[in-house]
């Protein structure tokens, strides 16, 4: 399959290890991926942040530059939400009813990296290998935005030498919530402490997520610990092999701050 | 002030009511965050009854039917909202009720002081109401020189404690039983000084404290759950029966009603009344529901009041996204799953109405410019919308009011500043080449400047990667 | 203008920016006559909220009664069945006592209008056999007595059943409260017992 890359703004410019991880794992299943080089931002922040009029313009190149290809996947829960509930929306409130539709075009061909794999590609088990103790967090948008539900977690149970343990109070925010991490950073950081502490009760050797943003949340304040977990983006999972342990990215380095 | 056509929607006056906070969110929520008792406090009760309710709701096969249909009721109600105003006021006053029109808190004030002062009376009772606590009536009263009791047994810990309610269902949840404890001994006149901090005995202390001021009250005021626009029924929903005493002994009750609570028809209720107390208290059925039409001879208040009151609610509907809000039927669902709610409580919202619901309804009831804060007090997760007995899609209303609040003028430069990067995209990559420079802000960004050291205080930045994505695809 | 017309005025206007657009409101929910009522998920229902469930037939009325409330004072509505009151328990009439007098007696005894199996409900509705609302408010113990064809399963059955003009009491068990730590807690304002005598159907007469 013809995948185009929806490598998101962040994955690009600070966590590059998980999107060359998608492209490594899509690869290696077969598939032929492209990167569309006008892409930069979905506008999440512009619209979250109540700046819909600026988003307007980051939502019109995002239709523009996806609308050729088929199938568009992302690494990102949230950014493949904010393609699917909020792109049309933005295009509607400046009253442009085409870009809307088109908008609803690419979004339904838009894919969350899960999504993906176990709907449309039909895989669960993508041939992985990570021997490490890990425990999930399913990301707000990912939960309950795009419902991808146990997807990710059928993906992980496949892979071999991987101890999935669960997550205690799994389905609670991590306090990211973009620029709500800035505005309320006191709330924020007591809704992280919580996550933290959950994490740290599993005994896990890395935290794994759909989503680098709060990979960068989670792993930030864990970093801040020195509390010795790994925030490892899902794609970094899914990617290695018994071949090529790191999948391939080897000198990057790991998502989250903390090493 | 500018000159507003009458005919058209206002939002709640200032200086009267309780929908305007004294400081913003992220201030308030600070000093919350830094009691431990109190983050004790609502966590416990929330998690209490988020279990509760989760168990309940897993009983009823056709929840989300029952949703869809509570959705669509509402939106029709919204649609003909005025006709079907005019309908309940026929309806009540056929049934021998007098129905009252306020168009804000200090008219909904001044009819209810005026009605308690021709019955003769200097005392009145309360059944608990968001929408008299909305509209400072309490404060009203006293200025009038009547003594409002409240008879809700958390709104009675709220008064006796000098206190804010915190919660829309269980407004003294910020307070532990050993505190209430302490509250009764200190406030409830002939307590029992043994008085222990068992919830059953904290509940006969409050039997014992009020019996008396039900049986000799003349006039009672409450709340409304829902009204019947074809029939003139309304219903109030509780549980201690606080709301039968004042509903039943009194000769005359006044009933104060935001205009979004009517609903068309009697069977429409059939919908309301299952999806309420599970998604409230987590009860298959709440212990008392009251519904009357009018006066019933013989039988209950002989004269009955119907103040309808609009106090911004006007204003919300002329919003084709927010009004949505409007919707609400006040079970604070969305309260009990948010974890910024959670976490801060209540108080740190400013208004009756904290948590999500509040987030987006205060704000509009009172212009967004006076609650700026209140939309920015979450962070999208979306466990309200899941939690939502009648679908209101909160995350969305958040996200749009937030495009109506000021903005700083740094972030809006910023902003347009970083959207016109991101659409050229050799800025863009220029840009991420310049994060790079993020080391300057010190290790792990520990030297960024406010608002970023937010983000610093408590997290370390990720060191910027050797090469972006697009750079590594461009070499590969 | 009066505050009506301002009111309604500011509403249209609210109203004529595009307008909700209603849709025929969706009833594909269990609406009333689809699902058998069931006594025995009624018992269960009100015993979990602790309400104390008697099934018997409907001459033995008067043993329940004579057990919950014997040697004790009660008052009852005009029209309950004679036959459900033991001897030897003190009965007062309910033909328009004041509070004061209600509130000093032990018990009431009083018929139903509709229950509804689901919830664990009794409503009332003011007939002759159930009274003012005052007499089922004040007393402590309440004997509410059910014939098995009032029992519905669900709350659109009993709304079915009701008539909106009547003054109506939805009743869940006894009083009770949450708001001390969100942990139920029964016995507040209203009768802090409630007995529930149903007859007729299995297990009854």
């Amino acid at each position: 399959m013809r995948v185009a890359l929806f490598v998101t703004c962040l994955a690009d410019t600070l966590f590059p290890q998980a999107a060359v991880a998608t492209v490594r794992l899509l690869e290696r299943l077969g598939h032929e991926v492209v990167f569309p080089e006008g892409q930069t931002c979905c506008g999440q922040m512009h619209v979250n942040t109540g700046y819909p009029d600026d988003a307007l313009r980051l939502v019109r190149r995002h239709v523009r530059v996806f609308a050729p290809y088929d199938v568009v996947v992302a690494p990102s829960g949230s950014c493949v939400g904010s393609v699917r509930h909020q792109h049309a929306t933005v295009a509607r409130r400046a009253g442009d009813e085409r870009l809307a539709a088109r908008a609803g075009e690419v979004a339904a061909r838009t894919y969350e990296l899960s999504e993906f794999l176990v709907d449309v590609a039909g895989v669960t088990d993508v041939g992985a290998y990570y021997p490490h103790r890990v425990t999930y967090h399913p990301t707000c948008h990912s939960l309950r935005m795009l419902r991808v539900a146990d997807r990710p977690l059928r993906l992980l149970r496949a892979v071999r030498g991987l101890e999935l343990v669960e997550l205690p109070q799994a389905e609670q925010c991590c306090g990211f919530g973009g620029t709500f991490a800035v505005k309320n950073p006191d709330t924020s950081t007591a809704m992280l402490a919580d996550k933290m502490r959950h994490v740290l009760a599993t005994r896990a050797d890395v935290c794994t997520a759909g989503d680098v943003s709060c990979l960068m949340h989670i792993g930030g304040g864990l970093s801040r610990l020195r509390a010795g977990v790994r925030t490892v983006h899902l794609a970094e999972i899914l990617a290695s092999t018994e071949a090529n342990p790191a999948g391939g990215v080897a000198a990057t380095p790991a998502t989250g701050g903390a090493r | 002030m500018t000159e507003t056509f009458l005919g058209m929607p206002a939002t709640a006056p200032p200086g009267v009511g309780h929908l305007r906070g004294d400081e913003p969110f992220p201030v308030a929520a600070r000093r919350a965050l830094a009691d431990a008792q109190l983050r004790r406090n609502v966590g416990h009760a929330t998690s209490t009854i988020r279990a509760r309710s989760a168990a309940v709701i897993g009983e009823v096969p056709d929840w989300p039917q029952l949703r869809a249909a509570a959705r669509a009721i509402k939106t029709d109600t919204m649609a003909r909202l005025p006709e079907l105003l005019e309908q309940l006021e026929t309806a009540v006053g056929r049934a021998g009720g007098t129905v009252h029109w306020a168009a804000d808190a200090v008219e909904a004030n001044r009819i209810v002081t005026d009605l308690v002062r021709a019955a003769g009376v200097d005392r009145v009772m309360k059944v608990k109401s968001m929408a008299t606590q909305e509209i400072g009536l309490n404060e009203a009263l006293a200025d009038a020189g009547i003594e409002p009791v409240e008879t809700d047994l958390a709104e009675l810990i709220v008064q006796l404690g000098d206190d804010r309610p915190s919660h829309i269902l269980v407004p003294a949840i910020h307070r532990n039983r050993a505190e209430i404890r302490e509250i009764f001994l200190r406030e409830m006149p002939g307590v029992d000084p043994a008085l222990t901090d068992e919830p059953a005995a904290l509940a006969a202390a409050a039997r014992r404290h009020l019996r008396e001021t039900f049986l000799s009250t003349r006039v009672a005021v409450s709340g409304a759950n829902f009204a019947v626009a074809e029939t003139g029924t309304l219903a109030v929903v509780e549980s201690e029966g606080n709301g039968r005493m004042c509903l039943t002994l009194p000769e005359t009750l006044i009933t104060v009603m935001g205009i979004e609570k009517v609903v068309p028809t009697w069977r429409d209720l059939e919908v309301f009344l299952q999806l309420l107390p599970r998604a409230s208290t987590g009860e298959r059925m709440n212990p008392y529901t009251s519904m009357w039409t009018g006066v019933t001879p013989g039988d209950g208040p002989q004269a009955f009041h119907l103040v309808l009151l609009d106090n911004g609610r006007s204003a919300v509907l002329a919003d084709p996204v927010g009004r949505e809000a409007l919707h609400c039927i006040r079970c604070s669902a969305c309260l009990n799953v948010c974890p910024v709610y959670e976490r801060t409580g209540g108080h740190a919202y400013g208004s009756v109405y904290p948590g999500p619901i509040g987030a987006v309804l205060s704000p509009q009831l009172t212009g967004v410019a006076d609650n700026a804060s209140l939309p920015y007090a979450s962070s999208l997760c979306g466990a309200c919308y899941d939690a939502c007995p009648v679908l209101i899609d909160i995350p969305s209303i958040l996200v749009h009011l937030r495009a109506q609040a000021p903005h700083p003028r740094g972030e809006a430069a910023a902003m347009a500043a970083a959207a016109y990067a991101m659409d050229h995209p050799a800025l863009y990559a220029a840009a991420q080449r310049g994060a790079r420079l993020s080391r300057l802000a010190g290790p792990r960004g520990r030297g960024l400047p406010p608002p970023l050291s937010g983000w610093t205080a408590s997290r370390d930045l990720p060191e910027p990667p050797p090469q972006t994505f697009r750079q590594w695809w461009a070499d590969r | 203008m009066s505050a009506r017309d301002l009111v309604l005025g500011r509403l249209r206007a609210a109203l004529a920016a595009p307008a909700p657009t209603p849709a025929e409101t969706p009833r594909d929910y269990r609406p009333a006559g689809v699902v058998a009522a069931d006594p025995d998920l009624l018992a269960d229902r009100l015993t979990d909220y602790r309400a104390t469930v008697h099934r018997c037939a409907d001459a033995d009325v008067a043993r329940v009664v004579a057990e919950v409330l014997g040697g004790r004072r009660v008052v009852v509505p005009p029209g309950l069945p004679p036959h459900w009151l033991p001897p030897g328990v003190d009965v007062v009439v309910d033909d328009g006592l004041d509070a004061a007098r209600i509130a000093a007696v032990d018990g009431v005894v009083t018929a139903a209008a509709v229950a509804v199996a689901e919830t664990g409900t009794i409503v009332l509705d003011g007939a002759p056999d159930q009274g003012r609302r005052v007499v089922t408010l004040l007393p402590d113990v309440h004997v509410c007595v059910l014939r098995a064809d009032q029992v519905v399963a669900t709350v659109p059955d009993a709304l079915a059943r009701l008539d909106p003009r009547r003054p109506l009491t939805w009743i869940s068990g006894p009083s009770a409260t949450s708001d001390i730590e969100l942990d139920r807690v029964e016995g507040v304002h209203g009768p802090r017992n409630l007995h529930v005598v149903l007859t007729g159907g299995p297990g009854g007469g």
